[in-house]
């Protein structure tokens, strides 16, 4: 069934990695992206890989996540690698086949990029894992707050994508419904050339169209009925606590980074 | 129905404007009705689609402004700008549709929802939502998903976004309607324990007549104007008049009349099942000792 998807890739747990404000989460996540483009040698990268590696274990999410985290991205990996492989030509010749060229620089370079890209994701994905879509969402909306001053609508762009989220299932499962209706009539969705099905998805999105139009009233009625009235005066019942964690999550990720500038430092003199 | 009721309507006018034909058509749907609804009364609305039921509900929320006429909720003018968050707080809303109404992804944030546009302080907010939760029964669920719930389980998590309001007065529009029967037991179970443990004023409109049956009020409208009111009891024994307009009684009611159109002796104003099925095994004690004589 459709509607047995997950939202997002939220694995509940309560590790301290999970117990973070979602704030620092998002801050910690783009300063470990930063890290990974500081990290001039492969000395760097291995920190970088340490450090990923830890956060996994201290979060308890299982490994195969992180598998699953890589699966999508292997082709991109893979062109990486072969890219890269093929086209340094400088260094020490470790393999000679007809015009193909593989130097000892080259095998480098692919390593070290791979290991970036895999790293990235791998290191990113812990953010949706440990943080619920509500609590990413909310964490998006105060840190953009500010900008609240320069006209943005921070509070209607939450709202919307807590909304969204909200009606993604929904519009999951009728999506479904209206899918097994059409096939009782007697439309084809599965078979016949990639223009008729196309074309037979017509049926399907005219009516969750539609739909769609008609539920936005009547929520947009209900929000009325509950008093809302945009983000001016608004309170939140769950409060965003800084706590202790949050500062060993800085210091932590401080120690990494300091590590990181330090193989620049040493392997380059 | 002379003093000042909870709920007042007074020679309401409404009419729906649809501007995208040329010139705007009007369709008037309340010809002037009034109705009086007292604080902790427990009122069903009848009628059937098209009657003008929902139209009259939302008029008490201010979601509708009648073009004449007037509309008092505790006091206060639903035309009066001012007063609209504090009408909506009085007289909460749940619709038809729980998917529709259900705002954020979990369930306790949800029921915040209100608390949260009403500014009320965090702490507050947190104590009045694991209230309300517990009221309506779905505080094991707090942390649930509302697309992973039943039909009824959803009914209920809106009536609980409402219920953190601490509303004095609950409009129901058609909340069963969608529902299994499981899932309508629970609703009107919840409904009920509200109006008589908290003397929640509760506006229930539907089409079920066994739940009109369980309020102590009922008004019957049809074609935008108010056609009965009264109780359950002086209502649905008029069968002929309510067929008339297209609605149906109570089954039992039903049985019972047609029982006496055939010149059985049955009392007339049987609404419940329970009520019916003792008048009419004391039918069948009664004729059995006639034949032993």
């Amino acid at each position: 069934m459709l509607k047995d998807i997950t939202l997002g890739q939220f694995f509940p747990g309560s590790s301290p990695i999970h117990k973070m404000d979602a704030r620092f989460k998002l801050i910690l996540t783009v300063a470990f992206i930063v890290m990974l483009f500081m990290a001039k040698n492969k000395w760097g990268l291995l920190i970088g890989a340490v450090f990923t590696l830890m956060t996994f274990l201290i979060s308890r999410i299982p490994f195969t996540m992180m598998w699953k985290s890589i699966k999508p991205i292997i082709p991109l990996v893979m062109f990486t690698a072969v890219l890269n492989l093929f086209f340094v030509k400088t260094g020490e010749e470790l393999f000679k086949w007809k015009f193909i060229l593989i130097t000892d620089e080259g095998l480098d370079t692919a390593i070290f990029m791979v290991s970036r890209i895999v790293l990235l994701i791998v290191g990113s994905s812990l953010l949706t894992y440990t943080t619920s879509p509500i609590d990413l969402t909310d964490a998006i909306e105060r840190l953009l707050s500010p900008l609240k001053r320069f006209g943005v609508p921070v509070h209607a762009l939450a709202m919307m994508m807590t909304i969204a989220l909200r009606f993604i299932p929904t519009l999951l499962e009728e999506t479904d419904k209206i899918m097994n209706a059409q096939k009782a009539r007697g439309s084809e969705l599965d078979t016949g050339s990639f223009r008729d099905k196309v074309k037979g998805m017509i049926p399907i999105f005219i009516p969750l169209f539609v739909s769609s139009f008609r539920r936005a009233e009547e929520l947009a009625t209900a929000m009325e009925c509950r008093c809302y009235h945009g983000g001016e005066g608004r309170t939140r019942m769950k409060q965003l606590h800084i706590t202790y964690i949050d500062w060993i999550g800085c210091i932590y990720m401080a120690i990494f980074i300091a590590g990181v500038v330090a193989a620049n430092i040493i392997i380059q003199s | 129905m002379s003093a000042e009721g909870f709920l007042e309507a007074k020679n309401v006018v409404f009419s729906y404007v649809n501007e995208s034909e040329e010139p705007p058509v009007k369709n008037e749907v309340l010809h002037g009705v009034s109705l009086s609804v007292k604080k902790g009364e427990f009122v069903a609305v009848l009628g059937h689609n098209g009657s003008g039921k929902s139209t009259l509900a939302k008029c008490f929320n201010a979601i509708n402004i009648p073009d004449s006429g007037t509309v008092t909720v505790a006091g206060m003018s639903t035309a009066d700008e001012e007063k609209l968050l504090e009408i909506r707080k009085t007289a909460g809303m749940v619709f038809q549709n729980p998917d529709n109404q259900i705002v954020a992804t979990i369930v306790e944030e949800d029921c915040a929802f209100a608390l949260e546009n009403l500014g009320v302080e965090p702490s507050e907010i947190r104590r009045r939502v694991d209230e309300a939760l517990k009221t309506v029964g779905m505080y094991e669920y707090r942390m649930h998903a509302p697309h992973k719930l039943s039909g009824g389980q959803k009914q209920r998590v809106a009536i609980a976004g409402i219920l953190a309001m601490k509303p004095d007065c609950i409009l129901l529009d058609e909340p069963t309607a969608m529902l299994d029967p499981r899932g309508r037991k629970e609703v009107m179970e919840t409904i009920k324990r509200l109006n008589a443990e908290q003397g929640v004023t509760i506006v229930l409109i539907t089409h079920y007549m066994e739940e009109a049956a369980q309020a102590k009020r009922v008004v019957v409208i049809d074609g935008g104007n108010i056609l009965m009111d009264g109780t359950p009891r002086e209502i649905f024994p008029q069968v002929e008049k309510l067929k008339s307009i297209g609605l149906d009684v109570p089954q039992a009611t039903e049985l019972v009349w047609r029982l006496r159109q055939r010149g059985y002796d049955l009392p007339a104003d049987i609404i419940t099942e329970e009520e019916c099925a003792e008048a009419v095994f004391g039918l069948f004690k009664k004729s059995s000792r006639e034949r032993v004589l």
